[in-house]
């Protein structure tokens, strides 16, 4: 019998404002408990919320990428969500209910098949509640309100995604526009991108079975592992003919394993109503064309454009895409080059650079090689100066700040043999050394030719142009 | 002195007939004599008042005063005063000294004024008798028998009583006007919007306004100088050029509209009030005022619209007072629920909680459309009752309260007819408009009767002239309550 998954994500992502949500609070992280909150921030008799005008405009930032100003709301209403809990100073969250800022759009993920549409039902402006330390005192709770008043975007999508590995592509495509467009840092140790899981199974063709929600992951593994965690759990209950619970679920890393936080009987009544301390939020014609004219390329746009422009795959479209800083050097990189292809940058950038990113742990931003300067190293491939093997080494001492290629090309020697004589007279005496392998080539056993164009390579400390060794050796061999 | 207009004494602490010390004393010492029997004060600091006269008589000795310099105010215990203890009337906020002034406060202060104490309230302004005080009952100046009116009897019973010459309240349903017609002096509920609610302590955030109390229409012109303005920090605070509230004062009354709502002179109006006030209406058409008869037709509908709205936002403006950052906190707890039940329970008293509970159920999943939803539809029928009312007349006049002053205890068990002392102040509130009350005559028992003129938005300008121009005509504003037992 087969199964079918459905999920659907809520996403909080913290907007990238120096204040709050509400008040004139810094959100600055790690400071000392309760440093960073102010008198609105901690409810104080008689204070009142003004929104934060940076927050809504990421907001609508948001939707424009998402969705364009269809999917802007003119006039959204914040709402009172209304619940005790210690670390919720006024005893109610301000958040958006009936009319969110943003209505609809859609995040376009790569999956398997292709490309898929996740549609988008809103996205909505709220504060974050602060934090309860239950471990730190003993038979108390601390409560740390730096967090309290901290602006979220609250971004729900359908129950489009059909596998853990697609709400993961759908997490992290999400994760790369907030941070591609400015309005959320993306850091999710620090907790400001974070997802809510809504996972239900069904059979093939049968109407949507009972959700749970799992809150709280805050990893693309966790959210991978606690997906198939649950959506396995709900098929054995459905298979020994149980039946599912609406309920809330907590992901526990540690035992890899989600466990029931409240059923749906359990559940708040929040008795939303609109907030009589905000106005209506107008959002003008003006100020969506102002905040669209600031708007950057998107990436979905790039990646179309990458694949007709450059004719790459919609694979390294994708890989080049996953931001906006290695986006942008793969552009700056292609106006400089004189020769190579994109397609080659595109397998450099992807390949050798995002490797030695990752070996050092640094971003773009701290790369100390210019556009321009790895166009010229791609430039002396091309060239026929050095070897593509040659160049990663004079890479790794560009990345070092030894210089520009054509300098460590000097300095070290690195310059191509492409003197068919000389690579005829070392190719020479490597056939002469290794009677062996000349005679296994000849034997039919193609490996042998490799380790003879090795044996050259090491020869000339892998200056020999590869092209001419082969071509050499080949002709060598069969004459 | 203690009868002196707010005018007066600005003259005689700027020709130096007076000090500020000596005028802030002069009422300290009537504040102790009267207050164990009025109860009008929660809290009274006469060190923290002094030094701010003293520091008025400074600005004085400078020249640098504004017309309020040096004049001692009282202000409702619902503005949070840096340093001062600020209560609310209530015993879950029995030990809160608030860190931050409110912005009404700052505007006294700003202006030089002085702090002359707290004053009594209904708990948390709920309440049309100032009786749900933790702090005990507010007693009528006129007579120690009755109920000054609330929640901003505090306010009033000082004024009335020469306690203080001036002082601030605000109206959510009628708490500065009602209690301003049953104490005999005048108040005036601004234009939702005008005076910033920062830092007052919300009940209804819609409806809640602030306002000045004191013994005529001049006064409160100059005080509502002080109090209006737009403050970034109150959202719902609206952003206009400053204007002066006197500057109309004198305009004669020649061809004023007066609007009668019929709806205003029905059932449940009492005798001795309609009586006072029809006086009232022939003394602005003496005055030249022309008297138009209007209709409310929706106004009926105002007090159960009201008792949705008002508890709906108060259920959740009070979810902060839950013991955990200041205020009460139950003494003993078996586990969090437990901490927030208990303290809630000791902290509030009976109406609190019965608008909380109200509050919580109208807004209750399934009832939210039928209850909250409905009344806001009222609420709109209501203010397009004043806009159809207003192409026809220039304000509407007719009786603050149904009936005098009601003796204390009289109206505790009935809370219905509690509510009722709000049915003609109601209306303004939801509708956001202006309303005042000034002193009209006297009814039963000699207690004093309310005329209630209510303006259209930011008319306030012209609503202190026609209540101006009545008091120069009349001498209802100037009588005060005679042997007040210490």
């Amino acid at each position: 019998m087969n199964w079918e998954i459905v999920i659907g994500l809520e996403t909080h992502a913290q907007l990238s404002t120096k204040s709050k949500m509400f008040s004139g609070g810094s959100t600055a992280f790690g400071a000392p408990p309760n440093t960073q909150a102010n008198a609105v921030d901690i409810a104080l008799p008689g204070v009142l919320p003004v929104a934060n005008k940076g927050a809504v405009e990421r907001a609508i930032r948001f939707g424009l990428a998402v969705g364009g100003e269809k999917v802007i709301n003119r006039r959204s209403v914040f709402a009172r969500k209304n619940y005790f809990y210690p670390d919720l100073p006024k005893g109610y969250q301000i958040s958006q209910y009936e009319l969110p800022i943003v209505k609809g759009g859609e995040i376009r993920i790569l999956t398997e098949s292709g490309e898929k549409a996740i549609r988008l039902t809103r996205a909505h402006l709220e504060e974050d509640a602060g934090k309860s330390l239950h471990e730190a005192f003993p038979d108390m709770s601390g409560i740390d309100l730096n967090r309290a008043g901290v602006p979220l975007l609250e971004i729900v999508s359908e129950p489009d995604m059909r596998s853990a590995a697609e709400a993961v592509a759908y997490a992290k495509t999400l994760h790369a526009l907030v941070r591609w467009i400015g309005i959320c840092d993306g850091n999710m140790q620090e907790g400001s991108f974070r997802c809510d899981a809504n996972v239900s199974v069904r059979r093939l063709g049968a109407p949507l079975g009972t959700r749970c929600e799992i809150k709280n992951l805050n990893s693309f593994r966790f959210l991978e592992r606690a997906i198939e965690f649950e959506a396995k759990r709900q098929i054995e209950i459905l298979k020994d003919g149980g039946k599912i619970i609406q309920e809330t679920r907590l992901y526990d890393a540690d035992k890899d394993e989600t466990r029931s936080m409240r059923t749906k009987e359990e559940a708040h009544d929040y008795r939303y109503f609109p907030d009589p301390d905000l106005l209506p939020l107008e959002v003008s014609e003006k100020w969506i064309e102002e905040i669209k004219a600031k708007l950057p390329e998107l990436p979905e746009a790039k990646r179309k454009r990458y694949q007709t422009e450059y004719a790459l795959s919609p694979y390294d479209a994708s890989l080049l895409t996953d931001t906006r800083e290695k986006a942008e050097y793969f552009e700056l990189v292609c106006r400089s080059l004189e020769g190579p292809a994109p397609k080659t940058v595109a397998n450099w950038i992807t390949g050798e650079l995002s490797a030695l990113l990752n070996d050092r742990g640094i971003d773009f931003s701290q790369l100390l090689i210019s556009g321009k300067a790895f166009a010229k190293l791609l430039d002396r491939i091309k060239d026929g100066t050095i070897s593509a093997n040659v160049a990663k080494e004079v890479l790794h001492g560009m990345a070092n700040g030894e210089g520009d290629a054509d300098a460590i090309i000097v300095k070290r020697g690195l310059k191509q043999i492409s003197d068919a004589g000389a690579i005829e007279k070392i190719v020479d005496r490597v056939l002469a050394s290794n009677p062996k392998q000349v005679e296994d080539y000849r034997a039919g056993k193609e490996k042998a030719f490799n380790s003879l164009v090795g044996q050259v390579m090491k020869a000339t400390q892998g200056k020999a142009n590869p092209g001419q060794v082969n071509e050499i050796l080949k002709r060598k061999l069969a004459g | 002195m203690l009868n002196a207009s707010l005018k007066e004494l600005s003259a005689a602490l700027a020709q130096r007939k007076i000090s500020s010390v000596e005028l802030t004393r002069l009422f300290l010492e009537r504040v102790e004599k009267l207050n164990g029997s009025l109860n009008a004060f929660i809290t009274v600091d006469a060190e923290k008042s002094l030094a701010q006269a003293r520091a008025a008589d400074e600005r004085i000795a400078k020249g640098a005063t504004q017309p309020l310099t040096g004049i001692p105010v009282a202000h409702k215990d619902i503005f949070v005063t840096r340093s001062w203890l600020t209560t609310c009337g209530s015993r879950i906020l029995s030990n809160f000294v608030s860190p931050y002034d409110a912005h009404v406060i700052e505007r006294f202060n700003g202006a030089g004024a002085v702090i002359l104490g707290k004053t009594n309230m209904d708990e948390f302004a709920m309440g049309s008798s100032s009786e749900t005080s933790f702090y005990g009952p507010v007693k009528n100046p006129w007579g120690q028998a009755y109920v000054p009116g609330g929640s901003s009897g505090g306010s009033a019973a000082a004024v009335a009583a020469r306690m203080a010459p001036a002082a601030t309240g605000t109206d959510t349903g009628g708490s500065i006007r009602q209690p301003a017609a049953l104490s005999g002096v005048s108040g005036l509920k601004p234009t939702y919007g005008l005076v910033s609610r920062y830092g007052m302590i919300a009940f209804a955030s819609s409806l809640d306004q602030g306002g000045p109390l004191a013994k005529s229409a001049e006064d409160l012109a100059l005080l509502l100088n002080a109090m209006a303005g737009f403050d970034a920090r109150d959202s719902t605070s609206v952003e206009r050029v400053a204007e002066d509230y006197r500057r109309e004062l004198d305009k004669p009354l020649a061809g004023l509209r007066i609007g009668v709502p019929k709806e205003h002179f029905g059932e449940g109006l009492a005798g001795d009030v309609c009586r006072a006030v029809e006086a009232a209406l022939e003394e602005l058409e003496k005055l030249g005022a022309k008297r138009v008869p209007i209709g409310l037709p929706n106004s009926g509908l105002s007090v159960p619209a009201y008792y949705v709205i008002a508890p709906a936002e108060a259920s959740s403006n009070l979810s902060r007072f839950d013991g955990v950052r200041y205020g009460h906190r139950a003494k003993e707890y078996r586990d969090l629920a437990d901490m927030y039940r208990r303290t809630r329970a000791e902290g509030f008293g009976a109406e609190v909680r019965r608008r909380i509970l109200i509050g919580t159920y109208v807004l209750s999943h399934g009832y939210y459309d039928a209850y909250y939803l409905k009344a806001q539809k009222i609420r709109r029928l209501i203010a397009d009752d004043f806009v159809e009312a207003f192409k026809r007349c220039d304000v509407v006049v007719g009786p603050t309260s149904p009936t005098v002053a009601f003796k204390i205890g009289a109206k505790a068990a009935d809370p219905v007819q509690m509510y009722l002392n709000d049915i003609y102040t109601i209306p303004a509130n939801l509708a956001g408009l202006p309303g005042m009350s000034i002193p009209c005559g006297f009814g039963r028992d000699d207690l004093p009767v309310g005329l209630h003129i209510v303006g259209n938005y930011f008319s306030e300008a012209k609503m202190l002239n026609v209540a101006h121009q009545y008091q120069k005509a009349t001498d209802w504003h100037q009588r005060e309550p005679a042997g007040i037992q210490p």
